[in-house]
């Protein structure tokens, strides 16, 4: 706003009554260069109407602006499209290996455990944050068991460390550089979460939850579809 | 104050002085800024972050001429700049070592104000509009990481994405917004060369010049902690112990320049990995989203405040408290200014007492930097007596407390200490 008196432009009058505001509306001195008499000023008035603008042009502009520019940041419709159920054939899986799948652009374990490592699992229980998997968002209801699977042997879990989601390393072996209690799991290497061979997480880790067990279904014996309850399909 | 000419009424600058305040801006910033006459090698540091700000910018500009921000192409066209770009090795390495210098140049900035009590009053804001800068540069530093697409690059954004996802309630659903999608991937890519390349430089730029108008209202501190401002010549009003920034510390800093390129050059031609330091080599592979390298870390200037967040032991089954100490530990230096009941400055006049705790929070700072580029059973375990606790865990949580003990019992050490007398005037 300007300052200066304006006596030759008098159709502009605004900016010379705004410096009226700040003398609370005085009778105008005799030597005022103002074009009106602002003692009719209504003060309050004014500033209620400069508030009110003020008020609806940044709730307009906020309204144009935040919700395309923040929604555009969600997933894309493409992106929403993209997590179609994985087929796995598990005729070949080993006892005592794990294979990786991909499901929703994840890591997916299918870990076939021999007899001898699901037997170990319970003794593993005084170690474990979770031992029985009463975390429900972490598994499906029908995988709250003591191997988190739907068959004894075999447990499929995302390999997605809950901590802060690095995919953690396989250690199955025992021993080895993991210390000599070591019973065969995973172990993460960003942060040194441990887990078992049924992907539940071990006191002292950083993670803070059992590894999530996906929604999936035998179609026979040797082939699961991952991303599907049979509930659904 | 005796009446000064700030303009110039004839011949080109007359001119331009009509319709710009080219002169005056001339003598307030530089030929008559006067600043104290007592600066050290600590001070070189302000001015060489503004050199690594333009160098980045400049180089950043025409890495994006063949830079390729998707997932299918990225690490590709970082290969193309590094083989087939005429010169484009220099470049990039100019690029990835001026972010490492960047954050050496800023760290030793932050020491220098830590030491002489550069954000007391007067100057609460100029620290508080650092501090700032420092947070936007950590952002602009991670943003710019997943560029070049590899494992590192790929993994790091995941664990640091996934930062945002621990805060309670609001959290999932927040990471998910940030990436774009359920996991890293090109959506994550693209937004964050759009951060990287536009929004933060300019927020960068945009905090730098009020750095510098708010330093430019106070006046520089100095290594005696004494305020210049208040021995001023009762004739020309100007400081006794202030000298003009040009030519004197123009010229003093042009000498700082020369050394930093004769650093620079050294890591640019003979080391641009600089030992995995500044270049990790799992960032030369390209990024798997099925497979983490088994070593990751994040580049050596996030390795301090990483290694906290590593420390923390999770709370009531919730990651929350680690990310929320590591968020802190950056935030705690805001507090400075607030925290320091010292009735002196500057180190120079602090008793021991203080230099202990400095001394300690430095140590302990450098060693969280280092467990942080290593693995946490990098030392091995402690017996069964410590319930098999990697030895490394226990030293960084060890490490932590004090860090953040520098910061909380600041007000009380502060106080207790016995300082010396500070002079009038500034020492040489």
């Amino acid at each position: 706003m300007s300052d200066k008196p304006n006596d030759k432009k008098p159709r502009k009058p605004r900016a010379a009554a705004n410096k009226a505001d700040s003398e609370i509306s005085k009778p105008a001195p005799a030597t005022s260069t103002l074009s009106f008499d602002t003692s009719t000023v209504d003060v309050e008035k004014r500033k209620f109407i400069t508030i009110a603008t003020a008020c609806v042009g940044a709730a307009g502009a906020l309204g144009i602006m935040v919700p395309p520019l923040v929604g555009s940041m969600a997933p894309s419709e493409r992106a929403k499209a993209a997590g179609a159920p994985v087929e796995v054939d598990i005729s070949k899986l080993e006892p005592g290996t794990f294979t990786t799948v991909e499901w929703r652009g994840k890591p997916v374990w299918v870990i076939h455990r021999t007899d001898e490592q699901t037997a170990e699992l319970a003794k593993l229980n005084g170690e474990l944050s979770d031992p029985e998997s009463d975390v429900s968002s972490q598994q499906p209801a029908y995988c709250k068991n003591a191997s988190r699977g739907i068959k004894p042997n075999i447990s499929v879990v995302v390999g997605i460390c809950t901590h802060l989601g690095c995919s953690p390393t396989s250690k199955l072996q025992k021993g080895g550089d993991m210390g000599e209690a070591w019973k065969g799991g995973f172990f993460c290497p960003c942060h040194g979460s441990k887990f078992d061979l049924a992907g539940r997480v071990f006191k002292g880790s950083p993670a803070p939850t059992n590894l999530v067990v996906p929604p999936h279904q035998y179609l026979t014996d040797n082939t699961i579809l991952i991303g599907v309850d049979k509930a659904e399909a | 104050m005796a009446e000064k000419q700030m303009s110039e009424t004839k011949g080109l600058m007359g001119w331009i002085d009509a319709r710009f305040p080219l002169t005056s801006s001339i003598k307030n910033h530089l030929t008559e800024y006067y600043a104290p006459k007592n600066f050290n090698f600590w001070y070189y540091f302000g001015s060489l972050a503004l050199l690594v700000l333009v160098m980045q910018i400049l180089t950043g500009i025409f890495l994006t001429m063949h830079y390729k921000p998707s997932a299918a192409e990225a690490f590709a066209s970082v290969e193309y700049i590094m083989r087939d770009v005429w010169g484009g090795n220099y470049i990039r390495y100019m690029h990835s070592t001026g972010a490492s210098m960047f954050f050496v140049v800023v760290y030793l900035h932050m020491f220098r104000g830590l030491i002489y009590g550069s954000y007391r009053n007067p100057r609460e804001l100029i620290w508080l509009f650092g501090v700032a800068i420092f947070l936007c540069l950590m952002g602009e530093a991670f943003f710019g990481y997943l560029l070049p697409w590899g494992q590192m690059s790929y993994w790091g954004a995941q664990v640091i994405v996934n930062l945002f996802s621990a805060i309670p309630f609001i959290g999932p659903d927040f990471a998910e917004w940030l990436r774009g999608d359920y996991l890293i991937s090109d959506a994550t890519l693209n937004r964050f060369f759009a951060f990287h390349v536009i929004a933060l430089p300019f927020v960068l730029a945009g905090l730098v010049l009020v750095h510098l108008v708010a330093l430019h209202e106070v006046g520089s501190n100095n290594p005696d902690g004494v305020e210049i401002k208040k021995n001023k010549d009762p004739e020309t009003g100007i400081p006794l112990d202030g000298i003009p920034f040009h030519p004197y510390y123009t010229v003093k800093d042009i000498v700082g320049v020369v050394a930093f390129f004769i650093v620079f050059a050294a890591i640019i031609f003979f080391a641009p990995d600089m030992g995995g330091y500044f270049l990790e080599a799992n960032n030369f592979v390209p990024a798997d989203p099925l497979v983490t390298p088994a070593h990751i870390a994040p580049v050596w200037y996030f390795t301090p405040f990483y290694s906290i967040l590593r420390a923390v032991p999770p709370i009531f089954n919730s990651q929350f408290p680690g990310v929320a100490m590591m968020g802190l530990s950056v935030v705690a230096f805001a507090f400075l200014p607030w925290l320091d009941k010292s009735p002196v400055a500057s180190i120079r006049y602090r008793g021991s007492l203080y230099k202990k705790w400095l001394a300690a929070f430095v140590v302990s700072f450098v060693v969280l930097g280092y467990l942080g580029t290593v693995p946490s059973n990098v030392w091995g375990q402690f017996g069964s007596w410590m319930g098999g606790a990697d030895r490394a865990t226990v030293v960084a949580r060890i490490c932590t407390v004090i860090y953040f003990a520098f910061f909380i019992l600041m007000p009380w050490y502060t106080a207790k200490d016995k300082t010396r007398p500070v002079p009038e005037r500034v020492t040489n």
